[in-house]
């Protein structure tokens, strides 16, 4: 173990595989080529391209399904995804042991292979650990160590060789037999494909899945069809109306509502919010309060934005086709309505991890966004954030876009100042997930605490009549009404590492103490 | 003391339950403390749970008891008042457990004081009272009556005390609705020395109800020795009280307002409640006058669509055109419509900003009559005036320092 730059403890080798500790943000440069896959020959290949195979498990036997093997799926279905575990029931019938699961995100539709993670078929998940597989990661359950990546640093990690991938299996909602895919057509249409591009580029075995198969072409070929191996048609490949979760719906919470509105005015009022500016609208119910606050003021002023950063729904939806917005830059398609946009409206665009966030790169889209909207659950005085492990320490969430999108020009966190209790602003957060430096407002409904080093912003709220505090001052309101907490008291072993977007290590996070 | 039971449960728990707990409480005479604690919030918060639970039975002097606590997150105000009305069922204890108040919910409130809004708040609903005071309402009242189911009335006193002491209500003025004369008489031993500001009686139909809770109240502050001012506002629900509303509107120095309820108020008449409401027209207009003739606050019924704002808009509309001062409000995001409906007008700002200049120009000049053209201002136009550019600067349609860039034209 060693101290990183960010002072927190990590370890320097990580399932076997040697890690960097964090540096600093930009200080780590990477050095070398990309990763590159194998070589194939369409020769190898049918000349009618169709590359049918008569189900996922002949699939996974034909792509060489063994022990130790890299596994990816990809989580455009949220909580109505199918197929993930379908490969683990097979791993388990096969008798297959010791995968690396490494999905784009995990739900809690995911539950079930928490019986795969105790008798071995499944080694560990880098990923996302959410819900009950956190749980029973925090508890020390998961044989190997998992690793938690933002969606841009799993790119990054496939991208730099750091993660190999054996076989990607490619869900989609229309594709034809060649293997071109698309996630806007179908009965289960999900939107964008985004998540699974570098699983497609960089995979040993691609094969995609679906339940509408289409004859040649299948277009958009948001997946092309030239990366893939094997094709199958099931039944059902996933559930969409499950796509909408319930951190999709307006908040109706007073409270949240008031943070938004809040935020919404901060924005106002400090100028962050003019003619042609851009946002991120998250997912999560005061997120969406605060795009439908945005809207208004851009209405009010008869200005537009020129572009919105989302996870797309309804709401920015209405604002494009009403003018308001010129285009939706899209990385996952929340509802519906959304996946309706991207399939009727060309200036909804989808995009991938790889335009929208790869650290490494020539350049990515976060660090071009205006106004960042992200959620927490917990700061530091420091302005440092977390939001993968809750303050008992329980690992309950992934790290999703959030990280990548801490590049924007000014990142807003709007969270309630205390939950059930449980104050959100700490001494030290328990786990470190993005650094204070890129961290510059805290909107609770109790007040508004600027990063001091955001000087810019301090002096155009000062002839606000909005509530700006110091964080310590919030902290102390919270504490006043909550009590001080005890922190989670927790072993020496670490169950989980968070990645920072470079592939270096951040923080670690450790089995609770029971 | 009423009859003692041998088990007791009391509480909120459930999976939509935050905030609040559950408590049960059972009567031993040996085996010493049994406690059962789980909290959702055991890893940040055990230690002063633990030790909240023990410091309540050291204070009503139990030695021996079963107690069961199931907590999900409720504030320790929540808790002190769950165990505390769970143990007085089952122990014979007479003493209050109080944490110490907040120095801020110790401020008196002033008579003439802005009451365009008052939110009602369920007596026992902790979760909803804590963050009641950011939206800024001018009021907020906690229920013991109508939002409290008959079975939870007992408990939601001992809520209502706690949170009278230690919520911080930010500025709003804190008023209690007590049930129905005589029944809501036994709530006032909960709320008169625990800083309440103002005391709503429902249902009023004599001005006998009022001067029976001022006895109330007389004997309460004596028998504790602490005395201060509390404000009372009936509420006229039938058509006796309607009859009876400059009687109940002149009982007392301390009735500062009355409000009409409407809901029961056509209810009693034999008929529905509108949006138009012609049906109610006669009675919200006798309660003005009456409330006008007594030189206090009328206030208006709450108007319960909260998914309309655009009606309630109108609704507002209609009630300041009726003479009424305020209203109550059951959802936090009908304040801000009520205050903006309720404001001042710009005609009337300018009006009453002319009223001040030429009040501060007679003051400078020596005048003892104050003149405005040909018009000369007596002392209540000038208040009246002060009053309006008050509540425009607390709404922010002016800036406090209105008079440094105001021009006479």
């Amino acid at each position: 173990m060693v101290i990183n730059a960010a002072g927190r403890s990590v370890p320097t080798e990580v399932n076997g595989e040697a890690q960097i500790p964090y540096l600093g943000v930009g200080k780590f440069k990477p050095t070398g080529r990309r990763y590159g896959p194998p070589l194939e020959s369409c020769a190898d290949f049918p000349e009618d391209g169709n590359k049918l195979v008569p189900s996922l498990k002949e699939a996974l036997i034909q792509a060489g399904f063994k022990d130790g093997m890299t596994i990816s799926t990809h989580h455009h279905f949220r909580n109505g995804d199918i197929v993930s575990n379908q490969i683990f029931d097979i791993a388990h019938e096969m008798g297959i042991k010791d995968l690396r699961w490494y999905p784009s995100a995990s739900f809690p539709c995911h539950e079930p292979l928490i019986k795969y993670l105790e008798d071995g078929t499944i080694n560990r998940i880098e990923g996302s650990m959410n819900g009950a597989l956190g749980k029973f990661t925090s508890q020390g359950g998961m044989k190997g160590i998992g690793i938690l990546r933002s969606h841009g640093g799993r790119y990054q990690a496939v991208q730099d060789g750091e993660v190999h991938i054996d076989i990607a299996v490619i869900a989609a909602s229309s594709a034809d037999s060649f293997g071109n895919a698309n996630g806007v057509n179908g009965p289960a249409a999900s939107g964008v494909l985004g998540f699974a591009l570098a699983d497609s580029q960089y995979a040993d075995k691609v094969i995609v899945v679906t339940d509408n198969l289409v004859p040649f072409p299948c277009y958009p070929w948001q997946i092309q069809g030239n990366y893939v191996d094997f094709t199958v048609k099931v039944e059902k490949v996933g559930d969409a109306s499950k796509i909408v979760s319930g951190t999709t719906a307006v908040t109706k919470s007073p409270d949240r509502l008031l943070i938004a509105e809040l935020t919404a005015k901060f924005c106002e009022a400090t100028g962050l919010i003019y003619d042609g500016f851009s946002y991120q609208a998250g997912a999560g119910g005061t997120s969406l309060s605060i795009g439908i606050y945005f809207d208004e003021i851009l209405r009010k002023n008869q200005w537009k934005a020129r572009f919105v950063r989302a996870g797309s729904n309804q709401y920015p939806v209405k604002m494009l086709e009403d003018g308001i917005i010129d285009y939706i830059i899209d990385g996952q398609t929340f509802d519906m309505e959304g996946v309706r946009s991207i399939r009727e409206n060309s200036n909804h665009v989808p995009s991938s991890p790889f335009t929208s966030y790869n650290y490494h790169g020539k350049g990515n889209f976060a660090s071009m966004v205006d106004v960042v909207i992200l959620g927490a659950t917990e700061v530091d005085v420091n302005f440092n954030a977390n939001v993968v492990t809750h303050s008992d320490g329980y690992l309950l969430h992934g790290i999703g876009g959030w990280q990548n999108c801490l590049f924007g020009k000014t990142v807003i966190l709007p969270i309630p100042l205390f939950r059930d209790r449980i104050p959100v602003i700490r001494d030290e957060v328990t786990t470190l997930c993005g650094p204070g430096e890129l961290i510059d407002v805290i909107v609770t409904e109790r007040g508004i605490a600027i990063n001091p080093l955001r000087t810019d912003l301090i002096e155009k709220a000062k002839n606000s009549n909005l509530p700006i505090k110091t964080i310590e001052e919030l902290q102390a309101e919270a504490e006043a009404i909550c009590g001080k907490p005890q922190n989670p008291q927790f072993e020496d072993e670490v169950v989980a590492i968070v990645k920072w977007v470079d592939g270096t290590v951040l923080d670690s996070i450790r089995k609770i103490k029971q | 003391m009423e009859n003692l039971e041998q088990k007791c449960v009391l509480g909120n728990f459930g999976d939509k339950v935050r905030s609040d707990c559950r408590v049960e409480v059972e009567y031993t005479s040996q085996g010493g403390r049994q406690l059962d604690i789980k909290s959702k919030v055991a890893v940040m918060y055990g230690e002063s749970i633990l030790k909240l639970v023990q410091d309540i039975l050291d204070h009503f002097l139990i030695s021996d008891i079963k107690l069961k606590l199931e907590d999900a997150g409720a504030l320790p105000w929540v808790i002190a008042a769950r165990i505390e009305a769970a143990i007085k069922r089952v122990y014979d204890v007479k003493a209050e457990f109080l944490l110490p108040v907040l120095p801020q919910n110790k401020l008196e409130s002033s008579k003439e004081r802005s009451r365009f809004s008052r939110l009602y708040l369920p007596g026992n609903t902790p979760s909803m009272m804590i963050n009641a005071g950011l939206h800024k309402p001018d009021g907020v009242i906690l229920d013991l009556e109508d939002a409290v189911a008959p079975e939870k009335k007992y408990e939601a006193r001992f809520i209502v005390r706690n949170a009278l002491r230690n919520v911080d209500f930010y500025q709003t003025e804190r008023m209690v609705r007590i049930n129905q004369i005589p029944a809501g008489l036994h709530d006032l031993e909960f709320i008169v020395s625990h800083h309440v500001n103002l005391i709503l009686i429902p249902k009023c139909e004599s001005a006998l109800q009022i001067r029976e809770v001022n006895n109330k109240i007389n004997a309460l502050q004596q028998q504790t020795g602490f005395k201060y001012a509390i404000w009372l506002m009936p509420i006229v629900e039938s058509a006796l009280g309607v009859i009876k509303a400059y009687e109940i509107a002149s009982a007392s120095p301390n009735v500062v307002a009355m409000a009409i309820g409407l809901e029961d108020y056509t209810a009693d008449i034999g008929t529905l409640r509108t949006e138009e409401g012609t049906e109610s027209f006669y009675a919200r207009s006798a309660v003005v006058n009456a409330c006008r003739a007594a030189g206090i606050q009328p206030i208006d019924s709450v108007f319960s669509d909260v998914s309309d704002m655009e009606a309630l808009a109108r609704n507002v509309q209609q009630s300041k055109r009726l003479g009424f001062d305020g209203m109550g409000c059951i959802h936090p995001r009908q304040i801000e419509v009520i205050h903006q409906n309720y404001a001042p007008e710009s005609k009337e700002i300018l009006k009453a900003q002319r009223i001040i200049m030429a009040f501060d120009l007679a003051i400078s000049q020596g005048h003892g009559v104050v003149s405005l053209g040909t018009k000369m201002i007596d002392a209540p136009v000038v208040k009246r005036a002060q009053n309006t550019l008050q509540t425009a600067i607390k709404l922010g349609v002016i800036s406090e320092n209105w008079k440094t860039t105001f021009e006479q034209n």
